[in-house]
């Protein structure tokens, strides 16, 4: 039987340049009919989606490993900025800060206590053993963690109540989000990879659930439901009150025609785009150098067929491995950007359909496997995303305008804006079927 | 009388309420290892295809209540839960026959079809918003206590209450039919027979005649049906929020895999273990302490109720670990 699928990546070497074009194009109509700060807003989040879809393309489109933990990554990524970036809460770190890293060091002396005792023993000692240490390790754990705690959380709890952070620049916390992601990914990956598949993508949804569930929790750490705000601007981002208060600034813009508040806001969005854009081409260079080495080679021999490519010698799990983190990594880094644009830490909005399952329909459409395709799907997407919360009630209005006031027709305009979860979940299942290789196929 | 009264916070606090969940999560896990089982794939729209089962059963209980059909002391929505099964029955054939039948003509690999039902868990999770929106909806109606506090204590003398509430009664005996007749179905009858010759050996079913596609046709109204009334008896214990369904995904896919993907056994055994692990680790202690002579100052609570998915996801590594067939022995690893 066949295993073909109709195939759209007839149009050649122009294809990847002329739907960039159009991007682009589309880009520049939002700017021109709602205003460059909205397109610019769109733009600027379509980049850092672009970051995080790359990272999410090594791991589904190099390796085929399926991710459903996405916003795990993500948001464990967004904790960077606030650990990095924040200043320091006075008197936390003495009256708990050691207290917590005593507990979280006792939890890590625990867990590999527990490994090394399931190495060396064997069978009933093993698992009362292990048992044994578990329980004690985790009511030791406790015994410090929660007064440590409760005296963080005590101090000035309306504004602060948590540790804060080292004070040091924003930017600094870019690489220590995509190494907190990629620890994470190596927690999970470590027990789930070498077994089904689909039992990755079920490890990795309860990780993304319990890392969001953390932060939104842990006070101590990130302020949980409160949120950090004022999270500081990356160099060289200026604020628009200052830029405003500058009267050299004020009297350039007025040179040249344009109102310096918006010429503030604008200016300060397209410095974003800059930093975000320089990152992502950092990113893409290193990911095409990478799979067109003898690397990107090997995962794509492993990927097309594993058990051939461990006949040739090849570790499938530990490439597998190394592959998860790196794209972990690259999601975290996304994630510790989204954070930095937002100038505030929120985990009650990471939402797993907007950033678990939105960023694997930018992948899919884009065109699985391939680098340019997850950067345009994913801006694509994005600016879909965003308008089609714009155009479902317009639609929606459209359509029940024959129908009679009344509850039903309330209800279906009420409701419109939840038209573009649909609307994704129809572009996924369309090109899934009838474009399986996406917009950019892989060569 | 303190081990008494021990006991009966146990019973009314862990137990009960545990065994309630487990027998939800049991047959929502029950779906999700049939498909696994027939189809070969897991599927991620099943706690959205939960979610539009219940919509459609409170759709239809609402209507019955309009026209002022009920039960007596028993929910309305159990006089429509057959008729939140039709639809999602026809729903989910619908959604078969439109797209997955493809992928099996292609005998694409079992991680595209993964990649496929997160498209279909879009669409239903959509078209649910769009029915019935976003906000919590209590539709339990009828008696709403098999056994109330105070009537216990005046019968026991007990100091510690117990309340049993029809909700609860309900899901255990419905859950109990249920599985029942799922087993009678499986064992005794002949497309039974099939799926479970379908499940064992494809191509040795294919080969003495089994139509497949009567077989898949099966599996999903069967699947649809279970979903729907596991959404239901999770709603009318608890109550109906969308979003609340997507996040069953997790425990239910956790029962599913300890307990053996493809095994039905093992799905029920798997609930049951997530249910009571989870609320015997999230349940404050103290009282229970205080009975047997214990006094403490904290509340005895090993982890808070935000983090009951956290002991799913810790039992599901462990049996990762230790045993990735599952305690009866599912499928392949």
């Amino acid at each position: 039987m066949s295993t073909r699928q109709p195939d759209a990546a007839a149009g050649g070497r122009m294809r990847a340049p002329l739907l960039f074009a159009a991007m682009a194009a589309l880009i520049v109509l939002e700017g021109l009919t709602s205003g460059w700060n909205g397109a610019l807003v769109i733009l600027n989040m379509g980049l850092i989606s672009a970051v995080i879809a790359l990272g999410l393309n090594m791991q589904w489109g190099y390796a085929g490993l399926f991710n459903s933990g996405v916003v795990g990554f993500i948001a464990l990524g967004g904790l960077a900025p606030v650990l990095v970036s924040m200043q320091p809460t006075e008197g936390a770190f003495a009256a708990g800060g050691w207290g917590v890293l005593i507990a979280l060091a006792i939890l890590a002396v625990t867990l590999a206590a527990a490994i090394w005792l399931n190495r060396r023993l064997r069978g009933k000692a093993k698992a009362a053993a292990m048992i044994a240490v578990l329980i004690a390790g985790f009511f030791l754990y406790r015994a410090v963690f929660d007064p440590a705690v409760a005296a963080i959380q005590a101090i000035n709890p309306a504004s602060q109540g948590y540790l804060g952070g080292l004070g040091l620049p924003v930017l600094l916390s870019w690489p220590l989000g995509a190494a907190l992601a990629a620890l994470a990914a190596w927690g999970v990956a470590k027990t789930a990879l070498g077994l089904r598949s689909d039992y990755l993508a079920i490890a990795t949804l309860g990780i993304g659930e319990i890392i969001v569930a953390v932060l939104r929790n842990e006070e101590w750490l990130d302020r949980g439901v409160l949120n950090v705000t004022g999270i500081p601007r990356p160099w060289p981002v200026p604020y628009e009150v200052d830029l405003q208060a500058d009267p050299a600034f004020v009297q350039r813009m007025t040179d040249w025609g344009i109102d310096p508040v918006t010429g503030s806001t604008v200016l300060v969005k397209l410095l974003y785009t800059g930093l975000f854009g320089l990152v992502l081409a950092v990113i893409l260079l290193g990911a095409q150098l990478a799979l067109k080495s003898p690397w990107g080679r090997m995962m794509r021999a492993i990927r097309d067929n594993e058990i051939s490519a461990a006949a040739m010698g090849k570790n499938v799990t530990g490439r597998h491995l190394q592959i998860f983190m790196l794209g972990a990594a690259v999601i975290g880094l996304g994630g510790a950007m989204m954070i930095t644009l937002d100038g505030q830490m929120t985990p009650s909005s990471y939402n797993p359909l907007r950033y678990t399952f939105l960023i694997l329909v930018m992948v899919v459409v884009g065109g699985s496997g391939n680098n340019w395709g997850s950067v345009l799907g994913a801006v694509l997407i994005w600016f879909v995303w965003i308008k089609a919360e714009v155009w479902g009630p317009t639609i929606m209005h459209l359509v029940t305008a024959p129908l009679p006031d009344g509850a039903l027709r309330q209800h279906l305009q009420d409701s419109a804006p939840h038209m573009r979860v649909i609307i994704m979940g129809l572009i996924l299942l369309l090109v899934l079927r009838f474009s399986p290789r996406g917009l950019l196929p892989e060569k | 009388m303190d081990i008494l009264n021990a006991l009966v916070a146990i019973l009314n606090y862990v137990i009960v309420p545990a065994t309630a969940y487990g027998a939800q999560l049991a047959l929502g896990a029950l779906g999700v290892t049939l498909v696994y089982g027939i189809l070969r794939f897991s599927n991620f729209a099943h706690g959205d295809t939960m979610a539009f089962g219940t919509a459609m059963t409170i759709l239809f209980t609402w209507g019955f209540q309009a026209m002022g059909i009920g039960l007596g002391p028993l929910p309305t929505a159990l006089l429509a839960l057959p008729f939140g099964i039709a639809a999602t029955a026809a729903l989910i054939l619908g959604t078969d026959r439109v797209v997955y039948a493809y992928y099996r003509k292609v005998r694409a690999a079992p991680v595209i079809l993964v990649m496929v039902s997160v498209g279909v868990m879009f669409v239903m999770n959509g078209i649910t918003r769009l029915l019935i929106g976003v906000d919590e909806i209590k539709f339990d109606d009828g008696a709403r206590f098999l056994i109330t506090a105070k009537e216990w204590k005046d019968w026991t003398g007990l100091a510690e209450p117990l309340a049993i509430r029809s909700t609860q009664a309900l899901t255990v005996v419905v859950a109990g039919l249920v599985v029942w007749a799922l087993f009678w179905f499986l064992a005794k009858t002949r497309s039974g027979k099939s799926m479970r010759a379908y499940s064992d050996n494809e191509d040795l079913a294919l080969l003495s005649g089994i139509d497949p596609n009567r077989v898949v046709a099966v599996t999903w109204i069967l699947a649809a049906a279970l979903a729907t009334i596991a959404g239901t008896l999770y709603g009318l214990d608890k109550s109906f929020k969308a979003f609340n369904y997507f996040q069953l995904l997790l425990p239910v896919f956790a029962a599913a895999i300890v307990g053996g993907l493809g095994s039905p056994l093992g799905a029920i055994a798997g609930g049951f273990v997530i249910a009571y692990s989870e609320v015997a680790v999230t349940y404050a202690w103290k009282k229970v302490a205080a009975y047997v002579g214990f006094e403490s100052d904290g509340l005895l609570q090993l982890l808070s109720t935000e983090y009951k998915f956290a002991v799913s996801f810790a039992i599901l590594i462990v049996v990762l670990l230790f045993r990735p067939t599952g305690l009866f022995k599912g499928k392949s690893v």
